[in-house]
């Protein structure tokens, strides 16, 4: 057991450091800072830079373009760019869709797919959810039914985030209902956005803001060589996904990251003229998620040290999803709390770096809080919900 | 960074959890615990056998060189036993205070025989006004020509009612909550004018309230220097706060782990009360508790053995989760066992009053939070 970094780690983080002091355009920093929504183009400015330098697709094997990191050099980098407050990957093709077609994807589909993954010129998004199956994914009714060389898909996807953007999305689909359990027949096919008869409308979330989407499938005509793997076992290819991705699942390095700032707030946010770090009971507040954020950092790192040296993964991405949001979440109601009356104006025209600064109602950083509070509450329902999370970790872990 | 455990400290894991398995049962624990020392001797000197009472003294003295890792290991297997053998008490406190302070020749009356199973020695850190400072000490000791004179009272001294070698923080200058002034002694337990009330607590461990009346002492009984014993008390009282953390990590595993398997066991409704679902996710919240503290204990084990400058800190983050989440770990085990939860008869019973004990020992949560912050600003 040893906590220090090696040389060769100490000399890769000034590298990321040195990489972000040069590399991470100034205006989305900017952005980032003033808490002014990101766009398209910003997402995609961003992604490329990392990928110019071979730091976009982290986890992926060497072979496709991934970089062969260890545990603790994906630990750091992570780290770092939460440090600089730069902004998550968008990470429904190159954390998501990517591994399924690299592990389970025939050659054509990895050379056709991947590249424009690796160069953020494709946008995809995940078709998942349906309005009438949430936590239970498994009932889900969109249905792909064979056609000649053609599946022919109707039904509707839900909560689909970034959908507005996107070039492409990958669906879980009914091919079969003549199954002993409802996770047979499951499908797993890629469908282009411009193929007619796909359809896109926005669901509008409580702060306010086009994040999601609902899409609607009529008669589309998807070629079958758009199906990855073998029909019928979508549904164990979609479970493999959702364990895949295990690098900052929990969000450890973003929440240090708002746990600093909060400090600093209350350093400087006022209650009774006096600053808030003399209220014991705030301090106390921020002391407990300090320790548990700690905790569950140490959490990641040995389930990563796990990994690398070959244990399978497992359920502990569930544990790591639980942990996380729960701690995203009380951060988000400490911010909120921090900024006291500055949390309630509702201005949403003037998080833009245009404007003026004397019209200001606030500083960004406070008024964006509650916003942020409200959307966030998504965390312990999405990705499958914390409950459901738990059901995962008592039938494979407790064995119960 | 390296979370893996040299071969040596795996086979020392190992070797004591095995014994702890094969040797030292429930039962036999419960007999020894109601006894009129409240340990085993024929135990106590298989452990130092085993060479357990040697792990954290230098070899030169005669141990085995182990550090804040192989205490740790020892120390949860000792939780996961429930054992209540004086180890803490002897190889952690006073041998604490002895590998750090102990002249060549204190080292050989007093350490040698701790390392051989021969002595049982404990430190009197608490008196009945210092609640968890342990630099508010009204023992005074008072020179006398050549040597000192000692008068006040310590309480929960552990193992006090059978310590061979008692050390005692007495103030030999400076008011009662200076951390300058205090002078550590070693306390023959059979000194004249010493006079000490045993008892047992509700873990099942014995302790003792210490009177000492005029009890004369020596210069040669000074360990380290006069006036400056603070920092090592200081010191010794973190490692023991590690120590005993790592002890609750090996009960609220355990407890855990006994709860997982009794749920699968046990049926009611005609079907096992483990396919309940309330109940399944409390185990689970359970589990990840026991994940996040031993993350915390290994965090907090890997700073202190490199001596960080945030070692102090992690210590009461550690202490203060095991005093939270490790209690409610207990807690939980207690009410999924049932009415069996809260017999006499059942081990379950037996864990929770230890990891209870341990929580207000050194400082409870509340404590160590405040604690905590003091270290983070």
């Amino acid at each position: 057991m040893n906590i220090d970094l090696t040389h060769e780690e100490v000399a890769f983080r000034d590298e990321v450091r040195q990489f972000l002091d040069t590399e991470y355009p100034e205006d989305i920093r900017r952005k980032r800072d003033e808490s002014v929504p990101l766009t398209r183009d910003d997402m995609i400015r961003w992604q490329k830079a990392l990928n110019s330098r071979g730091w976009f697709a982290v986890n992926w094997p060497v072979e496709y373009g991934g970089t062969g990191w260890t545990p603790v050099q994906k630990y750091l980098f992570a780290n770092e760019l939460a440090n600089a407050n730069a902004p998550h990957v968008v990470p429904f093709g190159v954390k998501m869709v990517a591994p399924i077609i690299y592990t389970f994807g025939n050659e054509a589909q990895k050379k056709r797919f991947l590249p424009d993954i690796l160069s953020s010129d494709v946008w995809w998004c995940q078709g998942y959810s349906e309005p009438g199956s949430g936590s239970d994914l498994a009932s889900l009714s969109t249905r792909a039914i064979r056609d000649g060389s053609h599946y022919v898909v109707n039904g509707t996807k839900t909560w689909t985030t970034l959908g507005q953007h996107a070039d492409w999305i990958f669906c879980l689909v009914r091919t079969s209902s003549d199954v002993a359990r409802k996770q047979e027949g499951i499908s797993f096919i890629l469908i282009d956005m411009k193929t007619p008869g796909v359809s896109v409308k926005p669901i509008i979330t409580i702060e306010g803001d086009h994040e999601v989407n609902e899409i609607h499938f009529e008669n589309v005509r998807v070629p079958v060589e758009n199906l990855v793997g073998e029909e019928g076992k979508g549904w164990t290819y979609g479970k493999v996904l959702l364990q895949h991705e295990r690098t900052n699942i929990a969000g450890v390095a973003n929440s240090q990251y708002r746990l600093n700032k909060l400090r600093d707030r209350a350093g400087q946010s006022l209650h009774g003229g006096e600053p808030l770090v003399n209220d014991t009971n705030f301090v106390r507040k921020i002391a407990m998620l300090d320790i548990e954020l700690k905790a569950l950092e140490f959490t990641e790192l040995r389930t990563l040290a796990s990994v690398a040296v070959g244990n399978a993964p497992g359920p502990e991405s569930s544990f790591l999803k639980i942990r996380g949001t729960e701690v995203q979440q009380a951060l988000d109601a400490l911010l909120v709390e921090a900024a006291g009356y500055y949390a309630l104006p509702y201005v949403p025209q003037q998080y833009v770096l245009e404007y003026p600064a004397a019209d200001r109602i606030g500083e960004g950083s406070e008024t964006s809080t509650s916003l942020h509070y409200f959307n966030n509450r998504k965390a312990s329902i999405y990705g499958g919900s914390n409950e459901i999370q738990k059901n995962i970790i008592a039938k494979h872990v407790l064995g119960l | 960074m390296d979370f893996s455990f040299s071969e040596e400290q795996t086979m020392l894991a190992d070797s004591v959890a095995r014994f702890i398995d094969t040797d030292y049962d429930f039962e036999s624990r419960q007999k020894t615990a109601a006894s009129e020392s409240g340990y085993s001797e024929k135990m106590w000197r298989t452990f130092a056998e085993l060479g357990w009472t040697a792990v954290p003294f230098a070899e030169e003295d005669g141990g085995l060189g182990g550090g804040t890792i192989e205490q740790m290991l020892v120390m949860e297997q000792i939780g996961r036993g429930l054992v209540v053998e004086p180890y803490l008490a002897t190889v952690i406190m006073a041998g604490g205070i002895l590998r750090r302070l102990a002249s060549n020749e204190q080292k050989l009356k007093w350490l040698a025989p701790i390392i051989g199973g021969e002595l049982i020695a404990t430190l009197a850190f608490a008196e009945p006004q210092s609640r968890f400072n342990v630099a508010n000490i009204a023992t005074t000791a008072k020179r006398d020509g050549q040597g000192f004179v000692l008068n006040g009272q310590k309480t929960i001294v552990l193992n006090g009612n059978s310590a061979d070698l008692i050390v005692v923080p007495a103030r030999t200058s400076g008011n009662q909550s200076d951390r300058s002034g205090i002078t550590l002694f070693a306390v023959p337990g059979d000194v004249s004018g010493l006079n000490r009330r045993g008892y047992a607590t509700v873990d099942g461990l014995r302790a003792a309230d210490i009177h000492l009346d005029n009890v004369r002492l020596d210069a040669a009984d000074v360990l380290g220097e006069e006036h400056n014993g603070f920092m090592a008390l200081d010191r010794v009282i973190g490692e023991a706060t590690l120590a005993i953390s790592a002890e609750a990590m090996g009960i609220m595993q355990k407890m855990h782990d006994k709860t997982v398997e009794y749920s699968k066991s046990r049926v009611q409704f005609g079907v096992p009360i483990g396919s309940f679902q309330a109940l399944q996710h409390r185990m689970v919240d359970s589990l990840m508790s026991c994940e996040q503290s031993r993350s915390l204990l290994y965090w907090c084990v890997m700073l202190n053995a490199k001596g960080h400058a945030d070692a102090i800190k992690a210590i009461s983050a550690l202490k203060y989760q095991v005093g939270t989440a490790g209690v409610r770990v207990a807690q939980e085990a207690v009410q999924i066992h049932g009415g069996m939860g809260v017999t006499w008869e059942l081990d379950i019973a037996h864990y929770f009053k230890r990891i209870t004990a341990i929580d207000l020992m050194f400082g409870n949560a509340d404590h160590h939070l405040d604690r905590f912050i003091s270290f983070s600003q």
